[in-house]
């Protein structure tokens, strides 16, 4: 990261595209993602790497399962609200340049599950780069969006990308706060005070039940 | 692999009905055959005995607690809350249901943690999703909703949607 | 034989600055196949406490459920094991079937049969890739998903989704299977013996899997069922308990099958139980395809079973039927039932409770991974680190189910 926005900036506006032609040409030859499988999506993921539909023909040689070694995170599954915090830790620690595909229904916009426990969409809580539909996607879609992502890496400029200073990053998730406490809510027999969120979707809102 | 005992048909009580009913008719507070299944509904003091002696009788062996299942049966009803055992014997292979019916003030109920160790996390999530309360449990906390969430998720009063969207802060 | 135990010199101590320390194998892993937390209090590399953390997938399914006919919730079922999601099609239907009292035809239930086998060698086959990958043998996870593809592809023929298919109906089946199913199922199990030869020759002689697996994560009969395993965890302490031999459904008292048992109890007899539970479902596949017949593939029940497309063309009660199912659901009669089925990781029971509307009361999955996982700290204390991995690779957990 630090090597070429170095360059970057000591060379002249015209020179950089032929520099951001060759970063990005690489940084598309070799994303690699980071593990993050978290339900069904997470096996045809699986699948997508598997010898007959092969990922890894595309640059996705291996899934680093440190994130601190990985390009891309594909949020495969639905994240649950005890899971978010760990996802956008684990984007956080992810360093620049980064990427982020929200692969299947669920981490898209909650998918089938309308409910208390999902977040309904995991770009509420990481930017996404490409969405891709399906419960769960064929492995060619994953493909495909793979194929989409290198094609916007390609866009990119090289100065588009800067790490995130540390403050900022800090503030997303403070540290400790992974819910882990001791319990105590659970005993009291307490409600929010806040009205229940039962904003209908549309299509509910033409009859009752 | 032949059970040394056939399970009962629809209309003859099942070999559990009558070991109780011969032995402890106090805690037999009503039985219902239905669908094929047997149902006793135990009291609430007597729920522990109650396992406890239908897991050594020689005539039932019921070894394996298979679930126990919270359910709500509605904000007016009463009682409202019931939990649900169901017991299988892995040499006789029948089944048998205990129910507790619970008002909604007074969820407590006694614990089987000491009958059958896999009681242990089964009442974690009925207390998890119902807020009945096990006397007794060794490690009575949250297991499948984040440790600070407030209110049980699966009582009917409890709306599907929650009560706020999911925000970072 | 008992269970794993911690070595009497080593005791639990609180104490930071102690030789101990405690670490979290996070939810974000790539060998805790899913979203799984373990608290392991190491000393050195020797796991003295280990407590799983659970619930970071929890759906509210269960929740989901009362909020939809009890058609719609087929589809919710796909989702909580989904490896082995005809299973829990399976267990929700006939559940719902009992409380109806309806009778399936013959070859509904044959096809029942068929596919849930497939189903159960898919399932086995992802978790040997996984397991093997986890414990170092790269090559059998490819070699695995190889022979997966083919069964994903049949699965696909017959309902339309590979991974979450929902074929099955309160009643019978979606569709007949189509044309032409029957050569390409043929010729899938027939060359299957020969994939399970092959996976026996990358790993079953290897001493390093030998040495990996044996004598790894012991538990003894008495607490496999004291602490509820069923399955194949339970077979693999020598217990001879199959759902399909002791509450037999779906006409499974039919086929000719032995169920595999090991008398060890740790994770190289449970790998052997699950090689051996494939080469079984090889059979009892085989033994229903021949069996298929003509025939309907729906219960008789023009109130609960929707018609089929051609006579809802032409006929109007067929139509209003049609409508009325669609629209406003049947109406279940009240009561409740608990209907286990052998799935693929054990007991899967499903405890329906209807008030007689068109939306069940309450429904409630007994998960065999979460019983199964509950027991990991009984067969991993006193064991390293690295055989954590292997134990809950040998547990076949998946989370979909733990946490629903």
């Amino acid at each position: 990261m630090g090597l070429e926005n170095v360059i970057a900036e000591a060379l002249p506006e015209v020179l950089t595209t032929r520099l951001d032609s060759l970063i990005n040409w690489a940084r598309k030859s070799s994303l690699w993602p980071a593990t993050f499988g978290l339900a069904c999506c997470a096996i045809e993921m699986m699948n997508a790497t598997s010898s007959r539909n092969d990922l890894a023909r595309f640059g996705s040689e291996v899934f680093r399962a440190s994130p601190r070694q990985a390009d891309v995170m594909i949020v495969s599954g639905r994240v649950s609200r005890k899971m978010a915090p760990v996802l956008r830790r684990i984007y956080d620690q992810m360093p620049e340049p980064k990427w982020v595909i929200s692969m299947g229904a669920c981490a898209t916009s909650g998918g089938v599950f309308d409910n208390y426990a999902i977040v309904q969409g995991v770009d509420k809580i990481v930017p996404v780069d490409v969405y891709i539909p399906g419960c769960p996607p064929r492995p060619e879609m994953l493909i495909h969006a793979v194929m989409m992502l290198q094609d916007k890496v390609m866009n990119e400029s090289v100065r588009d990308r800067r790490d995130i200073p540390e403050e900022e990053a800090r503030e997303a998730v403070v540290p400790g706060t992974l819910p882990i406490t001791d319990g105590s809510t659970a005993q009291q027999n307490t409600l929010p005070e806040s009205r229940p969120y039962t904003i209908a979707s549309r299509h509910e809102r033409r009859r009752s039940t | 692999m032949t059970p040394e005992e056939t399970p009962s048909s629809d209309t003859a009580p099942s070999p559990s009905v009558t070991a109780l009913q011969r032995e402890h008719p106090e805690w037999v507070r009503e039985v219902i055959i239905a669908f094929g299944e047997t149902t006793i509904v135990v009291p609430r003091e007597n729920i522990a005995d109650a396992c406890t002696f239908l897991k050594t009788s020689p005539e039932t062996r019921f070894d394996f607690l298979a679930d126990i299942c919270g359910a709500d049966r509605g904000v007016e009803e009463e009682p409202r809350f019931e939990v649900n055992y169901h017991l299988f014997s892995t040499t006789k292979y029948h089944r048998v249901r205990l129910k507790v019916l619970l008002n909604e003030e007074d969820t407590h109920v006694p614990t089987v943690t000491g009958i059958w160790k896999t009681a242990n996390w089964h009442e974690r999530e009925t207390f998890d999703l119902f807020g009945v309360i096990f006397d007794g449990h060794p490690d009575l906390r949250r297991i499948l909703l984040p440790d600070d969430w407030q209110g049980h998720a699966l009582r009917k009063d409890f709306p599907l949607r929650g009560y706020e969207p999911y925000s970072l802060k | 034989m008992s269970s794993a135990t911690i070595p009497p010199q080593f005791e639990i101590v609180d104490r930071p600055l102690d030789t101990q320390m405690t670490i979290s194998m996070g939810p974000q892993h790539p060998s805790t196949h899913g979203v799984l937390r373990l608290e392991l209090v190491l000393d050195g590399e020797m796991v003295v406490k280990a407590t799983p953390d659970i619930g970071y997938l929890h759906t509210g399914m269960e929740k989901l459920f009362e909020y939809k006919k009890y058609q719609q919730g087929i589809v919710i079922t796909d989702r909580m094991d989904y490896l082995n999601p005809l299973g829990n099609n399976l267990a929700y239907v006939m559940a719902g079937e009992k409380l109806l009292g309806l009778e399936i035809p013959e070859r509904a239930q044959t096809i029942r049969v068929l596919m849930c086998e497939l189903q159960r060698i898919g399932s086995h086959l992802v978790w040997l890739g996984t397991h093997a990958l986890d414990i170092g043998a790269m090559t059998v996870f490819f070699y695995c998903f190889r022979e997966r593809e083919k069964i994903l592809n049949l699965i696909e023929a017959a309902s339309g989704g590979r991974l979450t298919p929902s074929y099955f109906r309160i009643g019978g089946l979606m569709m007949d299977l189509p044309a032409g199913f029957d050569n390409r199922c043929k010729q899938f199990l027939d060359y299957f013996p020969t994939a399970l030869d092959e996976f026996h020759k990358l790993l079953s002689g290897n001493k390093i899997f030998q040495r990996r697996t044996q004598g790894i994560g012991r538990i003894s009969a008495e607490d496999a069922i004291d602490w509820g395993l069923s399955g194949p965890c339970l077979r693999g302490s020598g217990i001879n308990l199959d759902i399909r031999r002791a509450n037999p459904y779906s006409g499974y008292e039919k086929y000719d099958f032995e169920v595999p048992t090991e008398p060890d109890g740790d994770v190289w007899a449970r790998y052997m139980v699950r090689m051996r539970e494939m080469k079984e479902s090889h059979k009892i596949s085989t033994q229903a395809l021949s069996r298929l017949q003509p025939g309907p593939i729906k219960a008789d029940a023009p109130k609960v079973v929707l018609p089929d497309r051609e006579a809802m063309k032409s006929h109007m009660d067929a139509l209003i039927h049609h409508f009325l199912i669609v629209a406003e659901g049947f109406d279940v009669p009240a009561g409740e039932v608990y209907h286990p089925i052998e799935a693929s990781k054990g007991e899967l029971g499903v405890y329906m409770r209807s008030d007689g509307g068109p939306k069940p009361s309450r429904v409630h999955f007994r998960g065999p991974s979460f019983v199964n996982l509950s027991a990991l700290p009984v067969m991993s204390e006193g064991e390293m680190v690295a055989d954590i991995v292997a134990i809950i690779g040998s547990l076949d957990i998946v989370l979909g189910e733990i946490d629903r």
